[in-house]
């Protein structure tokens, strides 16, 4: 197991917004985040890359371990500690005033690769893995902001995967996209998963079935099943998660 | 919290229903054919299977628009498909009923068949209990009654094995009738596959009530 929560809480200033969350995510799986809105979900994946503090007044109790690691511990700094555990948002947000090619190396630049060559391999190889390259390679300059929605959000998984991260997280990533491009990135998602550990958080219930191989569910803060996705889907053991998979409500 | 799609599957139980209650008729006309001697209950067994048959499609339709409309999950989505499936045992049954009623007439043709029908109207009974007990599992969503039919699997075997067994024994002595014998080897033999089918329905409805698949569990005997 790469990455586990033990006894995770939040909070935003007063109001708790984690309730002791224990989650375990094995390598090379998609972990799925399930619930309705505002019941944690969000707030537990940016606990999981320490976003979380950057909310003023935010603070966190429990443990996350990266490999065995306290990625609280006083040792860690978090911007290193981002690079492991990268981020893909709800929108596509390429830098603006950044080329493609640029979108892709500045996590390289910022690391210390300073060589064209290494970053020209380095932006090819991401690309390619993002499932963007035969897409992009003839207008590498091009602003980023000027492919279409679907492959501006795996121009930002491909800037994610640059810097080779051992989790992916990413925070309802197709939401803002059109089918054919959701179906993109879920194509692509079993393919990521081979390189790098993905915990997703998303509102579809039918995408959590399709990409994901565990599921939890999460509501007002707390965990209420977590398990096998297929078995999640079709014999949830706790009956708040058949209520809530059903639509009886949230 | 009561959503669209509840009225939805409630229009669908009730129609799987309806061609429950026309299979259930259908096994009822084929006892009364043979074992009450009422020959003209055999035309309503062929009439009740064009209806049937026609319920069975338009079942699979209506689970089929579900599955692509509504995208069920859990306990919707067992219902479902324990409906589809359910609904294929139902047709079969029909089937079947209507077999009784081809060997029916054969036996019933022979002016000189034999009073004796050694346990058929008991097995008819047992079976149609069965098919009744099932549906009745699926109509209340009662575990406990499904699986009291799933109990009930080996009385209706036992029965056919001792009807082939005494018709071998009267063939032996006359072996003139084996046509009527046969025949009524065959009416066991369906009435055998139609609780069969029953005891699937249980084991389905026991899938959509509690998610477990019971079939081919030692407890239930093959089927």
């Amino acid at each position: 197991m790469i990455l586990k929560s033990e006894n995770l809480e939040a909070w935003f200033g007063e109001a708790k917004a984690l309730k002791g969350v224990g989650l375990e995510f094995e390598s090379n799986t998609v972990t799925a985040i399930i619930g309705p809105s505002g019941c944690g979900k969000s707030t537990y994946i940016r606990c999981l890359n320490r976003l979380h503090e950057e909310t003023p007044g935010a603070r966190i109790g429990g443990r996350v371990l990266l490999q065995g690691r306290d990625i609280y511990g006083p040792e860690v700094d978090p911007v290193l500690l981002r690079r492991q555990i990268g981020m893909v948002f709800q929108k596509p947000n390429p830098f603006p005033s950044m080329s493609v090619y640029d979108n892709v190396a500045v996590g390289l630049k910022l690391g210390g690769i300073r060589k064209k060559r290494e970053l020209d391999s380095r932006v090819e190889w991401s690309l390619r893995v993002a499932a963007l390259w035969d897409e992009v390679k003839d207008k590498l300059d091009r602003p980023g902001t000027s492919l279409s929605g679907g492959q501006q959000q795996r121009l930002c998984i491909a800037r994610a995967l640059a810097v080779k991260p051992v989790v992916l997280l990413m925070d309802e990533p197709t939401s803002a996209l059109d089918p054919i491009s959701t179906a993109r990135i879920e194509e692509l998602l079993t393919e990521l998963k081979k390189t790098v550990t993905i915990v997703i958080v998303t509102h579809n219930m039918q995408q959590s079935a399709r990409i994901s191989d565990k599921t939890a569910f999460l509501l007002m803060g707390e965990l209420v099943e977590f398990g096998e996705t297929s078995a999640l889907f079709t014999t949830p053991k706790d009956k708040r998660t058949e209520s809530y998979i059903t639509g009886r409500f949230g | 919290m009561e959503r669209h799609f509840d009225e939805e599957l409630r229009k669908l139980k009730t129609e799987l229903l309806a061609m429950a209650g026309h299979v259930e008729r259908s096994i009822e006309h084929a006892a009364n054919a043979l074992v009450g001697r009422a020959a003209e209950a055999i035309s309503n067994i062929y009439e009740l299977e064009q209806e049937v048959n026609r319920e069975h499609k338009s079942v699979d339709e209506a689970c089929l628009r579900l599955l692509a409309l509504q995208q069920p999950l859990a306990a919707d989505l067992r219902l479902i498909v324990a409906v589809i499936k359910i609904n294929t045992d139902l047709e079969r049954m029909g089937d079947q009923a209507v077999n009784i009623a081809h060997h029916t007439e054969r036996y019933m043709a022979d002016r000189d068949q034999p009073e004796v029908l050694v346990d058929l109207p008991e097995m008819f009974s047992e079976t149609r209990f069965m098919v009744r007990e099932a549906i009745d599992a699926f109509v209340k969503n009662d575990e406990t009654l499904a699986r009291d039919v799933l109990k009930r699997d080996d009385r209706v075997d036992a029965f056919k094995h001792k009807i082939y067994s005494d018709i071998l024994n009267i063939l032996q002595s006359e072996p003139k009738d084996i046509e009527q014998g046969f025949s009524l080897i065959l009416i066991a033999r369906n009435l055998e596959r139609i609780a069969d089918h029953a005891t699937n329905i249980a084991e389905d409805v026991i899938f959509a009530i509690t998610g477990s698949d019971v079939r081919h569990s030692p407890r239930t005997g093959p089927s």
